[in-house]
């Protein structure tokens, strides 16, 4: 960079000095802008990985092949998964870290930018490598995306089309990208903090992103490996996962949720992180018990490593390992109850208002709990006989995922969105899209719990007649849930393009080097680092 | 199961079922509240247990659920009395603790846990560890086996002590999948051959794949379990009452996954001993028809059974295929092919050594391990003669027999 500019970069409001328009948002170093283009993204794979599922929903309203043949449907719920977790959750978060991280920890910027801005710009070329097989099928080339879900279990993934190969290779981008954004992470956490600030002085959102940016760092390697095993025993003749040339198709499983059981963690510790900020702000009260929250955080990255048989118990494992990976299954529900328990002492006795950042909080913990509830009985080996591989299992992971993962996001942004725009948002369409998101979830998913019980097995197109009724009410929720989101999206639009003024201290009860600074920021901020006392 | 019988009512495809639907739900809903209502029970959790285990897994999940409802009830309790207390509009000042201070509060914090610990190890734990070694011994005492392959998508049950074996595929018709016509009060959940086991005898169950990883699952036996390619698990059940029972195929595996069911049909001893006579009278009957020699009119009219039962949910009716995964067999240069080498032996990737071998990395599995000679021999005549081909060549079931020597 031309280091005149760069000592001008003040007088210009654009910073960069150099570029407007495309370019600006091409070569940005800026830890705003970037974290800006993340959660953009993610916006918008959110409404595309959402589009799929709602055709999957219509699909499964009635009995019958209504809209799809059953190739096209398999297609559909595996890449709505990885787009929703690669592309949509997994961006939220890191456009959190972008945006807020030096803030929070009054850093002038992200420790490594170029690094961070070629993170950023990864996505979208993995993006369209995950969803072109769709329009390339549209021109006769191919078979179409994914068909294996989102697992890619061997042999399926072996047997299956050139999709899986544009999956393996997006995957592999997607993970080059995530892991630089660990490094960054981890680089500005342990050397950026103001003095004065020390970890165990962080804020507790720098404490999740630091957790999950090693839970990343470590598993993230295991999944490149695994895909790449499967891609040259699909091209190259390797059998790793051919019993007929002493491999073992269950090895995949065991690399693929290696990686899969923390990649839980990885999307909500971050989520985990922001709570205690937006309780506590809303509660008007200090952040109850920070230390055990922190050491919560710390053993739920250790356990959440070694976990992860628990995704396979009806693959036919020795005694010993069922019983080894039901306990420390169990295990996990000890410092996470320490969560819960923090978060509803920080309110306890605290002087509350409702804005919408706390509605969503609230609504996250009490859907999260559910989904933290029946994560414990789904552990129990003998029971989860019949929950494997069913709707339960489905309603289970959507409401850690949606409701805690999603959710949790939404939190952020309705928490964030004043600081960041330097306007209020609407809290009448804000606490709209709560009622409507909350309760139509609640429809979509809760029927799926007792599709489960009942017998009904995940990922089929086609259903037998007694699941009609609980199918049918889950489509109708869906399709609110997915069409109330529009009002999120209008929202933030409408945010971004004016609205009442926000002062600094966006809210009453809100603490922290963030609040200190104008709403929106400087576009360079903490050039001069506070002192932390 | 007053609810599925209601459902054979419905069934067409348009809007006006789909509405009646909806109002049985609501007479559902409405008749859920009174009670008695048998169908409460069956639509809100696990189908009625018929083995130990399933009853096993039934009473840990209750116990379970009222725990994981306890908790839920109490913890939240607290939380909205707090919202509703302790708000900033009822002029709530907020304190400005961070954690306990005395002993006393210590205590109460750590209480949660230690419940919760409890509840982990030893209240949910203990069960679970003697519920695992039950489910996962299956050879004590078990009467017999049963073998149970998956295949792409359909299942085959031996019983190797009786040396019967067949292939289960699923009855209902592609009509009613396309809304053209009514569905069954079994829609999906039917088959051509259910396998037949005898009751109150403990079934050690095998299973295996050919392709790719099935799992094979009946809601009332309480047992699901992967079949692997290439390896052995096992599981097992003891059905208590007589009854067909109905399940499906849990892990996806490809195009049909959901169109895979199981059922078992459980009698009672003795007329599961007749069956068993009158399966292995079969065997032995087909056995020795691969001995003789069969016309071309009745490989092709055997075969087209073969093939709309094992071949048609790839290569589809027309031999037409779905390319490009599933190649179309009319116009198929591998069908039109010759046939065996002049010294009647198989030719490298020929339409015998496809049919016989399998295309290895693809949903084309080997089925000289799963169809008799009569069976493979009348198939791939019809095929020859078949979806425009006019080869006029057949293949003797001793033919196929005497291959299949040599290639041991």
């Amino acid at each position: 960079m031309n280091t005149a500019t760069t000592a001008n970069g003040h007088a210009d409001p654009h910073g960069e000095g150099h570029y407007s328009g495309p370019l600006r948002w091409l070569t940005t170093t800026n830890h705003k802008d970037i974290g800006t283009m993340y959660l953009t993204f993610s916006l918008i794979m959110f409404f595309v990985g959402g589009a799929m599922i709602l055709a999957v929903r219509a699909e499964l309203f009635s009995p019958g092949l209504q809209l799809m043949q059953p190739e096209f449907f398999n297609q559909l719920i595996g890449v709505h998964a990885l787009v929703m977790i690669f592309a949509a959750l997994m961006p939220a978060a890191t456009g959190f870290a972008n945006w807020m991280l030096p803030l929070m920890i009054g850093a002038p910027d992200m420790a490594l930018p170029r690094l961070n801005n070629w993170g950023f710009w990864l996505l979208p070329p993995a993006a369209l490598l995950l969803t072109m097989p769709f329009f390339l099928a549209l021109f006769g080339i191919g078979d179409g995306a994914l068909a294996t879900g989102w697992t890619f279990y061997a042999p399926l993934s072996v047997q299956g089309g050139m999709g899986v190969d544009f999956a393996i290779l997006a995957v592999h981008i997607l993970g080059i990208s995530s892991i630089m954004g660990s490094i960054n992470v981890i680089v500005t956490i342990f050397n950026m903090r103001a003095p004065g600030m020390t970890l165990m002085k962080m804020p507790l959102f720098a404490w999740g992103w630091l957790i999950t940016a090693f839970l990343l760092l470590a598993t993230l390697p295991v999944l490149a490996g695994a895909v790449t095993m499967l891609l040259t025993d699909r091209h190259f003749g390797t059998q790793f996962f051919d019993a007929a040339g002493g491999g073992d198709p269950i090895l995949f499983q065991h690399l693929f949720w290696f990686f899969g059981h923390p990649e839980v963690y990885i999307l909500l510790l971050p989520v985990w992180g922001l709570m205690p900020h937006v309780l506590a702000t809303f509660s008007r009260k200090p952040t109850y018990g920070y230390k055990a929250q922190v050491y919560s955080f710390i053993v739920i990255g250790v356990l959440s490593l070694v976990v992860w048989a628990h995704h396979f118990f009806t693959a036919g494992l020795p005694v010993p390992a069922l019983i080894y990976f039901m306990f420390s299954t169990m295990a996990i529900s000890i410092p996470l109850a320490v969560l819960f328990f923090c978060w509803i002492a920080t309110m306890w006795k605290g002087a509350m208002t409702f804005e919408t950042p706390m509605l969503f909080a609230v609504g996250f913990i009490v859907l999260f709990g559910i989904a933290g509830l029946t994560g414990l009985i789904l552990a129990d080996v003998a029971a989860d006989a019949q929950y494997h591989h069913s709707y339960f299992v489905v309603a289970h992971f959507h409401y850690a995922l949606f409701a805690g993962g999603i959710m949790g996001v939404m939190t952020g942004v309705y928490y964030w969105l004043p600081k960041w725009t330097g306007h209020m948002y609407s809290e009448k369409l804000g606490k709209l899209h709560f009622w409507l998101t909350v309760v139509s979830f609640n429809l979509t998913f809760m029927p799926q719990f007792f599709l489960g019980l009942a017998g009904m097995p995940r990922r089929i197109p086609d259903y037998a007649l007694q699941f009609a009724e609980f199918n049918a009410i889950s489509t109708v929720g869906a399709m609110i849930l997915g069409f109330s989101q529009l009002l999120f999206a209008w929202n933030i639009w409408s945010c971004i393009r004016g609205g009442e003024k926000a002062e600094p201290r966006v809210w009453e009860g809100a603490e922290g080097l963030e609040w200190e600074l104008s709403s929106p920021p400087p576009h360079h901020s903490w050039e001069i680092q506070p002192v932390i006392k | 199961m007053r609810s599925i019988v209601l459902h054979s009512i419905a069934g067409g495809s348009s809007l006006a079922s789909a509405c009646l639907r909806r109002f049985q739900f609501l007479a559902l809903a409405a008749g859920s509240l009174l009670p008695g209502a048998a169908s409460a029970e069956y639509k809100f959790n696990f189908p009625e247990p018929v083995t130990p285990i399933a009853r096993e897994t039934l009473h840990i999940h209750n116990e379970f659920m009222l725990i994981i409802t306890i908790l839920f009830v109490v913890v939240f309790a607290i939380m909205i009395y707090s919202m509703i207390k302790h708000r900033k509009s009822v002029g709530h000042t907020p304190s400005t603790f961070t954690g306990p201070t005395s002993a006393m509060q210590w205590f109460w914090a750590l209480v949660p846990f230690a419940i919760l610990l409890f509840i982990d190890f030893v209240l949910m734990g203990i069960p679970a560890v003697q519920a695992i070694i039950s489910m996962e011994d299956t050879k004590t005492r078990a009467d017999m086996v049963l073998k149970v392959t998956g295949m792409q998508w359909k299942w085959q049950y031996e019983y190797p002590e009786a040396g019967v074996k067949f292939i289960s595929t699923m009855s209902t018709p592609r009509a009613q999948i396309a809304n053209a016509e009514a569905k069954g009060e079994h829609y999906l959940l039917e088959v051509d051959k259910p396998v037949v086991l005898p009751v109150g005898k403990k079934v050690r169950i095998l299973l295996t794949s050919t392709d790719v990883i099935h799992t094979w699952w009946v809601p009332q036996f309480g047992v699901k379990r992967d079949a692997i390619p290439g390896f052995l698990r096992e599981t097992w059940v003891l059905i208590e009452k007589p009854g067909i029972y109905r399940g499906q195929c849990a892990e996806l595996c490809g195009k049909d996954h959901g169109f895979m069911p199981v059922v078992v049909h459980a009698v009672p001893e003795p007329e599961y001993l007749a069956w068993l006579e009158q399966q292995k009278a079969e065997a032995v009957a087909s056995a020795g028809s691969a001995d003789r020699a069969w016309s071309s009119e009745e490989l092709i009219a055997e075969g087209k059974t073969v093939y709309d039962k094992v071949c048609v949910a790839c290569h589809q009716a027309e031999g037409q295929g779905l390319p490009p995964v599933f190649p179309a067999l009319a116009g198929s240069k591998i069908v039109s092919g010759p046939l065996l080498d002049m010294n009647g032996k198989i030719i490298p990737d020929s339409h015998v050594d496809r049919v016989f071998n399998g295309k290895p990395g693809t949903a084309m599995q080997a089925f000289r391990e799963t169809l008799s000679d009569v069976e493979l021999a009348a198939v791939i005549t019809y095929e020859r003669n078949s979806f425009g081909h006019k080869l006029g060549d057949m293949i003797q079931p001793a033919q196929i027999k005497a291959l299949r020597q040599e290639a041991k």
